[in-house]
């Protein structure tokens, strides 16, 4: 799933400074399963907004909604007559989201409440940790299911490098070295010859640096 | 001969070699060059350049390599991955040859993290071993990485790696020095030991398969002039192995110079003994004067003519 964070206040606040109704629109996706933009996060950041505008004696007008998906137009249709009313979208999705509604509805804008952080999942109650970068070229087939790419602040693919100690990353003493784990869990499958031979640099076009990626189901295709 | 350096030539001949490190300076003072080129100079073979070591910003290690070529210093060249991709490194490994270097040292490099710019974005486009096979595609097969032919002069090099026998997994770390190899590592040169058992017994590992006929194994060695700096190294630098024994003996010590000069020449014999080790690799860090000094009390002086 896809992990974000909300915003700071303040920031939020300053974004929206100008406008006088807003639709806090949130998302019933990833971000609700992680607490930061689902319709229970909308509600606890209208309130907050409110208080703080009134605070300021500006007071601000905001319409809430949780579409199922905002990364999709069908969903975000559906509340279509309540967005002309707005003067902006304040969202709590995704950046997919965000961006969704910007070329969903052109003359509206719609800011970002939240930071979307990345592609992972919950390891104990309320804790996410990144587990996967999208990389287009996946590698876990021979690293025992383990990701370097997203895992390994270096994205080494011959690893690890001599910064790992005690099973801890040298960039951050909180963080497991993933190639110590890559190597315990080779060795726990009688696999490590995975690791002797010598892996070739990887062709990062399927990766971020090629511009915008794009993907086709043909099969699914009307 | 691969490149035909001073190293090389030195290793090849069986002779124990020395290296040193030099750290270039964190401004454009050419002349800071050649005061650090001047404790080295005939005392060892060559001397490391470090690329923007810790990451913090420092005179270009190709930059400060030519300055040292020029006070008559035979340079390794450090290139970590992080800030470059295989274009610029490809570049600069041709303009390194072409500048009269003919080592070249390659390692992952420090995680921006630790230096002055931790909100860099890094590279890491390559890792090490892809960058060793890399050196050795240009110079063996005279083809950059992506096939394309290199038409005459492709560089000479002498490739290098690092490997920490301290690091974890343990026993992993020698199948790394045998990748590390297999791509064309040359010669190693060690995180600096302060645990000479583990040390000696990663290099019984390395004798047992028979890794040292493959690569040259310099021992990395840093003199030290106090207790202090050893406890901040086992606090602050990962993959580290300081016994505490060692602390202990430099803080009884009534003149901690002179001890962090002696346990260096001890450990110069230790090293020396073990089957494998080629030679030392001296890392005297904010201390290069006492390089010559330890040299020649460890016997090391004069270097072979080769
Ligand atoms: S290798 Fe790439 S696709 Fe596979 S988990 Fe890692 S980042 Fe994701
Ligand atoms: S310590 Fe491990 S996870 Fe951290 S950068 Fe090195 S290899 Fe990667």
């Amino acid at each position: 799933m896809i992990v974000a964070d909300r915003k700071p206040l303040e920031e939020i606040l300053n974004s929206i400074k100008d406008y006088k109704k807003i639709m806090l629109m949130g998302c019933g996706g990833c971000v609700t399963v992680c607490f930061s933009g689902g319709a229970k996060a909308v509600e606890l950041l209208a309130s907050q907004i409110t208080m703080a505008r009134k605070k300021d004696d500006s007071e601000i007008e905001i319409v809430q909604c949780t579409p199922e998906r905002q990364c999709e137009y069908e969903f975000n249709d559906a509340f279509k007559d309540d967005l002309a009313s707005v003067d902006a979208v304040l969202s709590t999705a995704c950046g997919v989201g965000v961006q969704a509604m910007a070329v969903q509805f052109p003359k509206l804008i719609t800011l970002p409440a939240l930071n979307t952080k990345f592609m992972g999942y919950p390891v104990e109650h309320a804790v996410w940790e990144e587990k996967c970068a999208g990389c287009g070229d996946c590698v876990l087939g021979w690293t025992g299911g383990l990701c370097p790419i997203a895992r390994c602040a270096k994205k080494l693919l011959n690893g690890p490098c001599g910064g790992s100690s005690n099973g801890v990353c040298e960039v951050d003493k909180d963080t497991e070295c993933v190639w110590q784990l890559i190597y315990d869990r080779l060795k726990d499958l009688d696999k490590l010859e995975n690791l002797t031979q010598v892996r070739e640099p990887k062709d990062w076009r399927t990766s971020t640096n090629a511009g915008q990626r794009k993907i086709k189901f043909e099969e699914a295709m009307l | 001969m691969k490149a035909a350096s001073t190293l090389e030539k030195v290793l090849s001949a069986g002779h124990f070699a020395v290296t040193a490190e030099l750290g270039p300076p964190q401004n454009a003072n050419a002349e800071a060059i050649k005061k650090k080129s001047a404790h080295c100079l005939g005392k060892v073979e060559a001397v490391n350049i470090t690329d923007n070591q810790t990451a913090i910003v420092r005179m270009s290690s190709i930059a400060a390599a030519a300055l040292a070529l020029s006070h008559g210093l035979e340079p390794v060249v450090q290139m970590v991955c992080r800030d470059r991709n295989r274009i610029a490194m490809q570049s600069d490994i041709l303009g390194a040859a072409a500048l009269g270097c003919k080592n070249l040292l390659c390692l992952s490099g420090d995680h921006q993290m630790f230096g002055i710019h931790p909100e860099a974005a890094n590279v890491y486009d390559l890792d090490s071993i892809q960058l060793i096979a890399m050196v050795k595609k240009m110079r063996d097969d005279k083809q950059f990485l992506s096939g394309d032919p290199i038409k005459e002069f492709e560089p000479r090099i002498f490739i290098g790696a690092v490997e920490n026998p301290f690091a974890d997994p343990f026993e992993f770390r020698v199948v790394r020095l045998a990748k590390k190899a297999a791509a064309g590592a040359d010669f190693i040169q060690t995180q600096c030991i302060f645990d000479i058992d583990k040390f000696a017994r990663w290099m019984e590992l390395i004798v047992k398969q028979g890794l040292h006929k493959k690569t040259y194994i310099l021992a990395g060695l840093t003199p030290v002039r106090s207790h202090r700096a050893l406890i901040y190294m086992k606090n602050n630098v990962a993959g580290m192995s300081i016994p505490d024994e060692l602390i202990e003996r430099m803080e009884a010590a009534e003149d901690p110079k002179a001890e962090g000069v002696n346990i260096c020449l001890e450990m110069i014999e230790k090293v020396k003994q073990m089957e494998g080790v080629a030679g030392i690799h001296l890392m005297p860090i904010g201390w290069e004067s006492i390089t010559p000094v330890i040299l020649e009390q460890a016997g090391l002086l004069p270097r072979p003519q080769v």
